[in-house]
């Protein structure tokens, strides 16, 4: 790898930590196992190509994009919850100008997809997708409603925990996250193989946003925390 | 929280189906990188994506990442010389339909120059239903004369590295074809970044 070495100028990424991401194949989701590589990955030294990502989706924001409650005539059905927290990169740093999107089922569990054939209601004052920018401490919020659980086909009687998906732009194309949020004390937790997918503890309770008393807004709505962590680069003795 | 602290990244969760109702929305597609000011050859790309029985996957989603048609980056991390073509991003964002098929339009990227000289590529991002994560792979151009000396493609085992090829289509100029195999014996070269 001779002539890849990366300047302290521009350093490479952490690789990720054993443990903190599911494998690409797990048996007990059944979906992975026809669209899982066999063969094994090939490890990449982190060039500019690695370290470079793109600056996507800022212009597109408008103003009631983070405030999934809003975007119809009327208000949409269900629990009113902010849901709020920081990026932070894996060495603490904020992010700042990140672009977090996000989709989710209405209350009732149902997504607004024409895939979606769960039997319950569309709700016509909810679409469930936002958009935001972190600010310059990396941080971030939405309003909505909570999600409900759902059915799905992976297994006999399988039902997905209430969860938000996220997906986040960091400084680096290799640093892109696409995870879900779910919900403190989900008694699905322990029949879901996309959330026990994930092989460390301390890494899977990542994903479980706190209930944030502190930003709760008496009167009107819950709030949840969830901090989100990316890859930051590699740390060096030398760096100031 | 403090810098200079240790925190486990988040995990990845799969895109699952429906994030057509974000991501790739007509309005937050990006199906065409450049512009028709944008300087270089003109290239489209479809993109075929096909799990380990060999059907098409038509719920994926693709994202792309590459440099102008002199190799350089929009980002502040590419601080070689030269600058940027004017209204240059780089980076696309489509989803697969029923055939498991999407075209991008672009350019065919320059050699990036970065300590060693790499061939043009781009760098694809898979993400669907049935992955927990996404896989990054790159795609070159064949037939390119710097293929052969770039560092990456030496590190892929010589039988492996047609699986990086997009492929010129021969009865329409600027048309080229790659196909994503998740799985199976002619299986995509993936990377661990």
């Amino acid at each position: 790898m001779d002539g890849l070495t990366t300047p302290t100028s521009r350093k490479a990424y952490c690789r990720l930590p054993k443990g903190s991401q599911p494998p690409s194949l797990y048996e007990p989701y059944q979906a992975t196992r026809k669209r899982a590589p066999l063969k094994p990955l090939i490890l990449l030294p982190h060039t500019l190509s690695e370290i470079t990502g793109p600056v996507y989706g800022h212009e597109k924001i408008g103003e009631k994009d983070n405030d999934l409650t809003v975007q119809h005539a009327g208000e949409p059905l269900g629990e009113r919850i902010i849901v709020s927290g920081r990026v932070l990169d894996s060495n603490g740093r904020p992010v700042p100008n990140a672009l977090i999107e996000i989709w989710q089922a209405n209350s009732a569990g149902r997504y607004r997809h024409a895939k979606d054939q769960h039997p319950a209601p569309l709700d016509p004052n909810f679409s469930g997708a936002g958009r935001t920018l972190t600010g310059q401490a990396g941080e971030y919020r939405f309003i909505t409603i909570k999600p409900g659980s759902y059915p799905w086909f992976n297994h006999h009687n399988a039902w997905r925990p209430a969860h938000i998906h996220f997906s986040v732009f960091g400084d680096a194309f290799i640093a892109r996250l696409v995870t879900q949020m779910y919900f403190p004390g989900d008694p699905l937790f322990p029949y879901d193989p996309i959330f026990q997918s994930i092989p460390d503890e301390k890494a899977r309770e990542r994903l479980i946003s706190k209930f944030d008393l502190e930003t709760t807004q008496p009167q009107w709505a819950k709030a949840f925390r969830f901090d989100i962590v990316l890859r930051g680069r590699e740390a060096t003795p030398f760096e100031t | 929280m403090k810098p200079d602290m240790d925190l486990v990244p988040t995990p990845s969760q799969t895109v699952g189906p429906f994030f057509q109702i974000e991501l790739t929305t007509d309005e937050h597609c990006v199906r065409c990188i450049a512009g028709p000011q944008t300087k270089g050859e003109r290239a489209w790309i479809t993109f075929r994506v096909l799990d380990g029985d060999g059907a098409p996957v038509d719920d994926a989603m693709l994202e792309i990442w590459q440099a102008d048609s002199t190799g350089k980056y929009y980002h502040p991390d590419d601080s070689g010389p030269g600058i940027v073509d004017r209204g240059w991003i780089g980076f696309g964002r489509l989803a697969t339909g029923e055939d498991g098929n999407c075209v991008l339009e672009t350019i065919k990227p320059g050699c990036v120059r970065y300590d060693a000289v790499q061939a043009p590529h781009l760098t694809l991002a898979v993400f669907a239903r049935g992955m927990l994560k996404q896989l990054y792979t790159r795609v070159y151009f064949a037939g390119d004369p710097s293929n052969d000396g770039d560092p990456i493609l030496s590190l892929v085992p010589p039988e492996r590295r047609e699986s990086l090829m997009a492929k010129p289509d021969s009865a329409r100029a600027g048309h080229w074809e790659f196909d994503v195999r998740l799985q199976g014996e002619q299986e995509t070269v993936f990377f661990d970044v």
